[in-house]
């Protein structure tokens, strides 16, 4: 990670914010700084000024690994063809309760 | 895995589109799909933080604790919405110094509004009301373009702003239950702000150059014209009750269309001030790069301590 240059506008950071007790962290964007105590305090003023977050995490954008377009069909394909692990494929007799 | 030709990559990119879906950053685009779309979204963001410059003005003359504290939240609100765009815009390949060097050298275009002063109180009034009016409407329209990252900044945007324009309307309010001058201060700020605020939506759709491609990228859903109408249609009612007269002779609701019709805008005031002679241009710019200058050494100071903390640490 280098934080040099003529005119330095940081590292990037992805930002989740979780919005109340018991819900996941939810990305909302990004912010630069130069680490990530920094991250975390541009993040707050960035993304939580009207109390929307109880946590925020600041993740650098390049430890991120994601899934590319161009491959999905490939990548999900495993389960395309799984339809029984799904409860509507399994058949209940009329009358059968709570199942 | 296949390679696909670029007809049929055009093909497919058009097609999720049409079908109301969204591009993300990673998906492939059409190359002048991504151009349209940093230039797009680097303008607003610049007109973001361009923005904060003439309502900076007031912050120190504001008339009480009240409006100080919101204005204050307000231009603070203009800074985050730059930044959010201005990471919208970065997941298209180009970098936050690229960004600003374009702003700084003229490169990049901000909306054509902040060149106007705010010569009186009531300009703040004004601009919360019709300017940030005018965003609104633009920006609601915004918040379903199909470049996912500007479509979810947008949603944030909207939010937040609501609270401007009420601001605004409620400074005008104030002072038109003031006394006569004041309430011919509101009147001024009007004859003012009123048709810098209809050009905001841009040319007439007839002479606008991007609109059509743009409608197709479902970036436009509405035209310059439909967005310009449906801003009047809703304020026209609000300076009523305001009790202060728009400066349009021409102004007239019409029962037949069920809008108002209006006077015709002086498009050449509109162009020249695009060409960099509009009132503030200069200065704005000015203000900005001293302001980008001037924070060198916050920006010095936090890389410095990064850095210390690091080799501690190490």
């Amino acid at each position: 990670m280098t934080t040099q240059g003529k005119d330095n506008q940081w590292l990037l950071w992805e930002v989740f914010v979780q919005s109340k007790s018991g819900q996941p962290h939810k990305h909302v964007g990004s912010v630069h700084a130069p680490d990530a105590e920094m991250a975390l305090l541009n993040a707050r003023d960035t993304y939580t000024r009207r109390n929307e977050g109880t946590s925020v995490w600041v993740v650098p954008a390049q430890s991120i690994t994601a899934s590319t377009p161009e491959e999905v069909g490939a990548f999900f394909d495993p389960a395309f063809d799984k339809v029984y692990r799904h409860p509507t494929f399994y058949n209940v007799p009329e009358g059968v309760k709570y199942l | 895995m296949t390679t696909l030709t670029s007809e049929e990559l055009e093909r497919r990119f058009q097609e999720k589109i049409d079908e109301n879906q969204y591009i993300e950053p990673k998906d492939w685009m059409i190359e002048k799909y991504r151009q349209n779309m940093i230039r797009q979204i680097s303008q607003h963001a610049h007109s973001e933080v361009v923005g904060m410059l003439p309502e900076g003005n007031w912050i120190t003359r504001a008339p009480n604790l009240r409006r100080k504290v919101a204005l204050l939240a307000k231009i603070q609100d203009e800074a985050g919405h730059g930044l959010y765009l201005y990471s919208a815009a970065e997941t298209l390949g180009i970098t936050r110094e690229e960004l600003l060097e374009q702003l700084h050298s003229g490169k990049a275009k901000y909306s054509n509004i902040f060149n106007y002063p705010t010569l009186t109180w009531a300009d703040i009034g004004a601009v919360g009301w019709l300017v940030d009016g005018a965003a609104i409407i633009n920006q609601v329209m915004l918040q379903r373009a199909s470049y996912g990252p500007y479509a979810r900044a947008m949603v944030r945007i909207c939010r937040e702003e609501s609270f401007h324009q009420r601001q605004g309307f409620e400074i005008m309010l104030t002072l038109c239950r003031g006394n006569a001058e004041q309430k011919e201060m509101a009147q001024d700020a009007l004859n003012r702000w009123w048709w810098p605020s209809l050009m905001m939506f841009g040319p007439n759709d007839k002479d606008s150059p991007h609109s059509a491609e743009m409608a197709k990228w479902r970036v436009k859903r509405e035209t310059n014209d439909e967005l310009r109408q449906r801003f009047i249609d809703r304020v026209v009612p609000q300076a009523d009750f305001l009790g202060i007269k728009i400066p349009d002779s021409k102004l007239k609701w019409n029962e037949t269309s069920q809008h108002y019709d209006f006077g015709q805008i002086n498009w050449d005031e509109f162009y020249n001030v695009i060409k960099g002679n509009g009132p503030c241009n200069r200065e704005r710019l000015k203000a900005r790069i001293e302001a980008h200058e001037q924070g060198k050494w916050v920006r010095d100071a936090a890389t410095a301590y990064a850095n210390k903390r690091k080799n501690k640490a190490a």
